[in-house]
């Protein structure tokens, strides 16, 4: 994409705290979260189910507010942080998502109109990415016709178009099966050198989070923080291959670890209340 | 022959009731015409079946502008009653407070007996349109608000979460996500409405009225015309299904999304080579 009001962006999370009132006292769902994303850089979340990964991601999307801590967006070069997350941070949501009354195109669109951009520019911008995501003559389908896997394409093509430089992906291919979820790791792959994005993937899956990212970090099961980030250096680009050797096994035996370490193995998941 | 498989399909729909029907017609056409006429007046009153249709046929220069009456109560009636609860309905959606004052009131509103309220009404507003224009409308209103309101209410929360990151507000997320997800199930209130709708308007008639196929159908029966009471309830009952089908229709074209997953379109860009998309699926239905 040579779009020029694309820059990716670093995300500097810090003492990130988030309490939610509950009956008879306070949730804590976040508790002194440190992060730093460097700009352009591909980031994983790894943690188990109501670790916080969601409420984190909603914090970073502008949804919600912090209790404790701040979050800040900086453009590459700029001095100052974004003023506001909403309309400016790309979010994937785990299901696609997409309007039954819009065909695949006017999906792909739909961010970018809400965001006052016209429709004739919008297809402008959209039109190409269609043929680089492999979805090429299927711009006038209605999702109803289109495979899981496409569906997740177009909703990861209208996060793309929306986002100034940021992606959050929440568990992009949890909703779907094996072998088309390791089909669209491969795809993503390819993708995001296009993308002048900076990505951030929250998952439970050790192996999707060494495959696609440049650095991991464990999150706690709650209240959530950071127990251990890990650097993956295994040579870009990448494909399902780079899975099959002993580096990347290396990789997911100390992630393992961590998560062991942390009490995220070999204890009932807790309640998923938070989503 | 592609055209030919929804023809048999409708026809196989239609048969089982169309056989139902034409063997119960023939069963009373034959009891009036051999058990009833032994009596004296007997098929007089209960007609058979092709008195029926002769009534009508006979009585057609009097039925039509009964008919137009009804139809017109029927129409700006119903029409009323769905501005009104759509209305409603966006008002019960956007605060939960008048959702939770006004939702009980309008169950509540529904166990009063209209038939009980149709003479008051004629009492308020004479013996014109207005009066019969309200039975209809209070016929129709509950099931637009309550579709509406549940159609508004099942928003998938997600979608509203992924609009707001995209820096929608209320108004955008209502106009672009909400509205449009509450049309499948607005279409199956106003459904239900439209086929009551007629019935309200011939009981805002039977009432007290000058025209109208309700008043008409009163006249008929005090002078023991009891083919042409019949003959009324036919085009009652045609005007219902000829409403109900409308309805139908109005929502293919509104909503064709429901009914057709996959279209062919062509989009065309500046500077773009035209993309024509084809679904999967219509390679299938091409055959």
């Amino acid at each position: 994409m040579q779009d020029t009001r694309t820059t990716p962006i670093r995300v500097e999370v810090s003492r990130l705290s988030k309490l939610f009132p509950r009956e008879g006292g306070r949730l804590e769902a976040l508790r002194d979260l440190e992060l730093v994303v460097p700009a352009g850089s591909f980031a994983a979340i790894l943690g188990p189910s109501g670790s916080g990964k969601s409420t984190l991601l909603n914090i970073l999307a502008g949804l919600e507010e912090p209790s404790m801590g701040s979050v800040a967006l900086f453009p590459r070069g700029a001095g100052a942080p974004l003023q506001r997350r909403l309309g400016n941070v790309g979010y994937m949501p785990q299901r696609d998502l997409l309007l039954p009354w819009r065909t695949a195109l006017d999906n792909a669109t739909v961010g970018l109109e809400v965001q006052g951009v016209s429709r004739r520019e919008a297809r402008e911008r959209a039109l190409p990415l269609f043929r680089e995501f492999g979805l090429e003559g299927f711009a006038g389908s209605y999702p109803g016709a289109l495979s899981g896997g496409m569906r997740q394409r177009v909703s990861f093509l209208r996060s793309a178009v929306t986002a100034r430089g940021l992606m959050l992906l929440d568990e992009p291919f949890g909703a779907l099966d094996a072998i088309t979820r390791a089909a669209m790791q491969e795809w993503l792959l390819a993708a995001i050198p296009r993308l002048q994005s900076t990505f951030i993937l929250v998952t439970h899956d050790v192996d999707e989070a060494v495959l696609l990212s440049d650095r991991v970090s464990v999150l706690s099961p709650r209240p959530g923080h950071i127990v251990g980030t890990l650097d993956i250096d295994l040579p870009r680009p990448r494909s399902l291959d780079s899975a099959s050797t002993g580096q990347f096994a290396a990789y997911r035996g100390r992630l393992l670890a961590m998560l062991r370490a942390s009490g995220s193995l070999g204890r009932p998941a807790p309640d998923e209340a938070l989503r | 022959m592609n055209l030919m498989r929804p023809l048999r399909s409708l026809l196989r729909t239609l048969l089982p009731p169309a056989l139902a029907l034409g063997l119960i017609l023939a069963a009373w056409e034959g009891y009036s015409r051999f058990v009833l006429s032994a009596l004296p007046g007997g098929s007089r009153l209960l007609p058979a079946p092709s008195a029926v249709v002769a009534a009508l046929f006979d009585n057609a220069a009097l039925l039509a502008p009964h008919t137009r009456q009804t139809i017109l109560e029927t129409v700006v009636g119903f029409g009323l009653a769905l501005l009104v609860g759509l209305g409603f309905a966006v008002l019960i959606d956007l605060s939960p407070l008048l959702r939770q004052a006004l939702y009980p009131l309008l169950v509540v509103s529904q166990t009063v007996p209209i038939l009980a309220v149709a003479p008051l009404l004629v009492l308020w507003f004479g013996f014109g349109l207005l009066p019969k224009v309200l039975v209809v409308g209070l016929v129709c209103f509950f099931p637009i608000v309550v579709a509406g309101a549940d159609g508004f209410r099942s928003t998938d929360p997600d979608l509203i979460k992924l609009f707001r990151t995209f820096g929608a507000g209320r108004w955008v997320i209502f106009r672009q996500v909400r509205f449009p997800g509450a049309l499948p199930s607005l279409f199956s209130g106003i459904r239900i409405a439209i086929t009551y709708s007629v019935i309200g308007a011939v009981w805002g008639e039977y009432v007290g009225a000058q025209w109208g196929l309700g008043i008409l159908m009163q006249r008929a029966q005090h002078s023991y015309q009891v083919a042409l009471v019949f003959a009324a309830i036919v085009v009652i009952a045609a005007l219902s299904i000829g409403l109900f089908l409308l309805t139908a229709l109005v929502e293919r074209l509104v909503i064709p999304w429901r009914f057709r997953y996959e279209a062919e379109e062509t989009v065309q860009m500046p500077g773009v080579q035209p993309v024509v998309a084809t679904g999967p699926l219509d390679n299938v239905s091409a055959q």
